[in-house]
């Protein structure tokens, strides 16, 4: 055999790992052994990439040393930001690990078109070629710019509102136009100084665009932006793979990219919203007509006190706590999980409650109930637990306000109308945790909940109120 | 201030507020006092007041009627009222809308008046409407009553002896009454069917198993009580019910127009209809006239084809114990409304149109009609003592069906650019394509299973995957003499490597606390 049959085997061997991989991501008994095959392939990979790069190479020496150096130092910097990211952070890890990915595929493009410029190949392969290169480019700038924009949103360093342009739709159409007309005449340049212009241009306007696209998307729909960039960050990969002719970057960044859109469409699924109304941003500048003119009487809102809940909980049979991002704001996932394990071993049956937007990103709300130590066979997805709100007796609404949101399903003018909600009105007790009365929700739309009859606020630090519970009990 | 609750006039078994409720008046501040002998009729003697878990105190007639505020179930007779010192509030249902001069009666006296059955249909008001809550254990008994009078069980049975059907219930009016009755049967075995003149509760009948019985006529009502229908509506509604009504056992009318001369919903030829041993229990039944025609207040008519007409009055009543405790907590409820520093002292605050509503007179002045309330929340959404499921409401688009056909003609033109593309690549890429159409396809597949709980995990691992772009650098790095090259490269292996071990390390130690998360 020779080494590039040696090559072969061996990313065939990484390529079947990283599907096991995901398919063993898919359950918690096997999503450990998942992670594993993961890192086994990943090795697999290298190892027999590096041995072929080697091969070929002029000085061995250099370049492993170089390739050596450049592993560590990236290496050392990923186990170190590991090690220290908060959980609450994980979104804006998440987010910064995607525009690194955009970044590299926007390197390697470059690199690629700097070794094979137009008229390295002929005819159609050449045309292809140079398409590629652009496309990869283009994907990996927008992955770029638009996680780095995500991720300084979800870090609270720019505002999480959505900055709307005027005509923005315009401007990204435009955009796109400008990438077909300039890839258009790349495809045709022979030599680098005849191509580089073009292929500058090229990364300006991903870059642009990336940015402008995700500045446009307000907070609440990061889960879908984080997973659309999960997405992206694949697609880029698959395409330096057709640049290199290389089959392993092909699979895998497919699979990461088809994974990534379903995310997508569960998450956008979850708000009742198309992708593409999620994808142009501006999420409430049209349908909010109906808020001013109808700021109907809801009543007042009735308070209660953290003794008073405390009484409550203890003589409830069925507790359900619904948390959402006011929870990892308030970091109140560590009391909430030490009231569960009390009221547990009260004898009182809570289950949480999790609705598939609740947070920044996919599964967001887990992670945290997860890293305090809440069985995660007591958490529930919405579907699994909306038709029982019937018979619970107390709710805990931790820092929610659209997922429970009855206009959802009363109100048909709306902005959120149609999206699925947490149906916690039907319990027979609902404690909203709350730091004040005056912010709506993310989606701007007054919640009417806080003023039914069995809704009672709980005014406060979601966390220092939680305390204050577990403590009275 | 102190709270009186002075016995009820004979015939009425119920007491103004058993212990619960009263328990939680002490707690809102206030002291109560009980006039001795209260409740008996209701089940609670003295000793269930005047306790250290309650705290009420128990005195005599005077002292009860005499207190700052009084809670009674009716209006009081003249004598009771000069019981009552000037600047008072009394609580009790008034029945306002039929006798508005209570409230003339209550302002020349300076009595503050509080109608306890006027309180506006807000859902924030609904836990203190005493109508629903009697309407409520009214629906409940006048099932046991019908089936005390009937002479066959509702289920049907098959014996040793042979087999009977069960009974057939025919439920006019879909209030809180009407649903009441409804379940209850329901639960007895019964097929139970239900008509109401608003066509949107059909859902609710469902809800509980019934049957809803379309009438041709529709009516909305502004402020969730059904109204009186005109005389050519009425006539061809009163056909459906004489039709159900000859197929039915038993036929309850629950249509009570509070203040009004109640409906008439069966004629006394729909009676004559009926099947010999049938029964008919008229909830509406008075001196003004029933929603029956033969039925008579209080007493059981035996019609000549051998139909029992039931028409009792007050069969909440019969219930005392219970009823007591439902009109206490409503009391409650009102007056937690209306204490909001919890110390015990009553403020009503005219601004709140609940507090408005029910505010006959105060401070010697008449308030009676109060401004109409808009009802924010659907009635329909108010009647639902039971449980029924709200439908998710469902948004019609009629965009829809050209938005799905737009989105088909872009995904086939996005088919027929992928057929060319694929047509006119080179050989040796055709099987890229391929390859990369079946790994998207797979991922797709792969990925539909996942729990939701590992979203996350699920997302850094991708993460570290994509981090595969590391072998284009790696490739690029040995092959390149080029120092531009060769610096880019080195740039993207550093940063790649930062997502392989990053991301890798982060799914660990995620995947570690789900573990732990477990045990």
């Amino acid at each position: 055999m020779t080494a590039v049959s040696y090559q072969s085997v061996a990313y065939l061997i990484a390529t079947l790992l990283f599907i096991l991989a995901l398919a063993g991501l898919s359950r918690q008994k096997t999503a450990k052994r998942g992670n594993y095959l993961g890192i086994t392939g990943m090795a697999i990979a290298l190892a027999a990439t590096i041995f072929i790069a080697l091969l070929g190479a002029e000085q061995p020496a250099l370049v492993a040393g170089l390739m050596a150096a450049a592993i560590v130092v990236g290496g050392a910097f990923g186990v170190w930001k590991a090690r220290h990211v908060q959980m609450t952070e994980m979104p804006q890890l998440v987010a910064l690990l995607h525009c690194f990915v955009g970044l590299a595929a926007v390197l390697v493009g470059f690199n690629s078109f700097l070794m094979q410029p137009g008229g390295y190949f002929e005819g159609q392969t050449n045309i292809y070629h140079l398409g590629e290169v652009g496309l990869a480019i283009f994907i990996g700038g927008v992955t770029f710019t638009g996680s780095i924009v995500a991720n300084l949103k979800l870090s609270a360093k720019i505002s999480g509102k959505p900055l709307l342009l005027p005509g923005r739709n315009f401007l990204n159409l435009m955009m796109l136009l400008a990438y077909v007309v300039l890839i258009a005449l790349f495809g045709m340049t022979t030599g680098v100084e005849a191509g580089l212009p073009y292929l500058i241009a090229i990364t300006a306007v991903s870059l642009v665009l990336g940015a402008h696209l995700v500045l446009a998307i307000g907070g609440g729909d990061m889960p879908v932006v984080v997973s659309m960039l999960n997405s992206y960050s694949g697609w880029a990969a698959a395409m330096a793979g057709f640049t290199l002719g290389n089959d392993l970057l092909i699979v895998t960044g497919a699979l990461v990219g088809s994974s990534g859109a379903y995310l997508s469409y569960i998450m956008c699924k979850g708000m009742n919203r198309s992708f593409t109304s999620v994808i142009l941003g501006g999420f409430g500048d049209t349908p909010a007509k109906s808020d001013a003119s109808k700021a109907q009487d809801l009543g007042e809102h009735t308070e209660v006190t953290t003794d008073e809940v405390a009484t409550m909980l203890k003589n409830a049979k069925s507790v359900v706590i619904a948390p959402g991002y006011g929870m990892a704001v308030a970091q109140a996932q560590f009391p909430v999980a030490d009231l569960t394990k009390r009221l547990q071993k009260a004898g009182v049956d809570v289950k949480f409650a999790i609705h598939p937007v609740a947070g920044r990103m996919p599964g967001h709300m887990n992670v945290l109930l997860a890293e305090a130590k809440v069985p995660y066979d007591s958490v529930y997805e919405m579907d699994e637990v909306n038709d029982d709100f019937g018979s619970v007796d107390v709710v805990l609404v931790i820092g929610a306000n659209d997922t429970v949101n009855p206009s959802a399903e009363t109100e048909p003018d709306s902005p959120i109308a149609g999206m699925p909600v947490l149906r916690v009105w039907e319990a027979g007790k609902v404690i909203v945790f709350k730091r004040s009365m005056g912010n709506a929700g993310y989606s701007g739309v007054q919640n009417p909940l806080f003023f039914n009859d069995n809704t009672d606020m709980l005014l406060g630090d979601a966390k220092a109120s939680v305390d204050a519970i577990v403590k009275a009990l | 201030m102190l709270v009186g609750i002075p016995k009820e006039a004979t015939g009425q078994a119920l007491v103004s507020a058993a212990p619960d409720g009263v328990g939680r008046l002490v707690k809102l501040g206030y002291d109560v006092c009980l006039e001795s002998g209260a409740g008996v009729l209701s089940s609670y003697n003295d000793y269930a007041y005047d306790n250290d878990e309650v705290g009420a105190s128990i005195v005599d007639r005077e002292t009860a009627w005499g207190a700052d505020i009084v809670l009674h179930l009716d209006m009081p007779s003249d004598e009771e009222l000069d019981l009552m010192k000037e600047g008072a509030v009394l609580v009790c249902r008034m029945n306002p809308f039929a006798n508005p001069d209570v409230a003339d009666k209550l302002a020349a006296r300076k009595i503050t008046g509080l109608a306890m059955d006027a309180i506006p249909r807000l859902s924030r008001a609904q836990s203190m409407d005493v109508r629903s809550s009697m309407m409520n254990i009214g629906g409940y008994r006048a099932v046991i009553e019908a089936a005390n009078a009937f002479g066959r069980t509702f289920g049907g049975q098959v014996t040793a002896a042979g087999k009977s059907r069960p009974a057939r219930v025919y439920v006019i009016g879909v209030g809180v009454a009407g649903l009441a009755a409804i379940a209850q049967a329901g639960s007895m075995g019964a097929e139970v069917y239900a008509t109401d003149v608003r066509a949107e509760v059909a859902d609710q009948v469902e809800s509980l198993g019934a049957t809803f019985v379309e009438i041709p006529v529709k009516q909305e009502s502004a402020d969730g009580y059904a109204k009186p229908l005109t005389e050519e509506e009425q006539q061809q509604v009163l056909q459906v019910y004489a039709d159900q009504a000859a197929k039915s056992d038993i036929v309850i009318t629950t249509a009570a127009v509070p203040g009004r001369k109640a409906p008439l919903l069966l004629t006394e030829e729909a009676v004559a209809g009926m099947r010999p041993g049938s029964v008919v229990v008229d909830m509406g039944a008075s001196e003004l006239g029933g929603n029956c025609a033969c039925s008579k207040p209080d007493e059981t008519v035996m019609t000549e084809n051998g139909v029992k007409v039931l028409g009792p009055t007050r069969l909440a009543s019969r219930m005392p114990r219970q009823s007591s405790q439902l009109y206490g907590q409503n009391i409650a409820n009102l007056f937690k409304l209306a204490t909001p520093e919890k110390d015990g002292v009553l403020v009503l605050n005219q601004e709140d149109p609940i507090i408005r509503g029910i505010t006959v007179a105060l401070d010697g002045q008449v308030t009676w009609p109060p401004p109409a309330v808009s009802v924010s929340a659907a009635p329909k959404k108010e009647e639902k003592p039971a449980e029924p499921k709200s439908e998710p409401s469902l948004i019609e688009d009629p965009s829809r069906d050209a938005r799905t056909l737009r989105g088909l003609l872009w995904k086939a033109l996005l088919g027929v650019i992928a057929v060319a593309l694929v047509v006119a690549a080179p050989a040796e890429m055709t099987q890229h394509f391929f390859v990369f159409v079946l790994a998207c396809v797979i991922g797709f597949y792969v990925i539909t299973n996942v729990t939701h709980t590992l979203h996350t995990p699920l997302m850094s691992v991708t993460n570290a995957i994509s981090g595969i772009i590391i072998v284009g650098a790696l490739l690029q790095v040995a092959a390149t003499g080029d120092i531009v090259v060769l610096v880019m490269a080195v740039i993207a292996i550093a940063i790649a490597a930062i997502n392989i071990f990053g991301g890798f390390l982060v799914t660990h130690r995620m995947l570690k606390m789900f573990e732990r998360s477990s045990e």
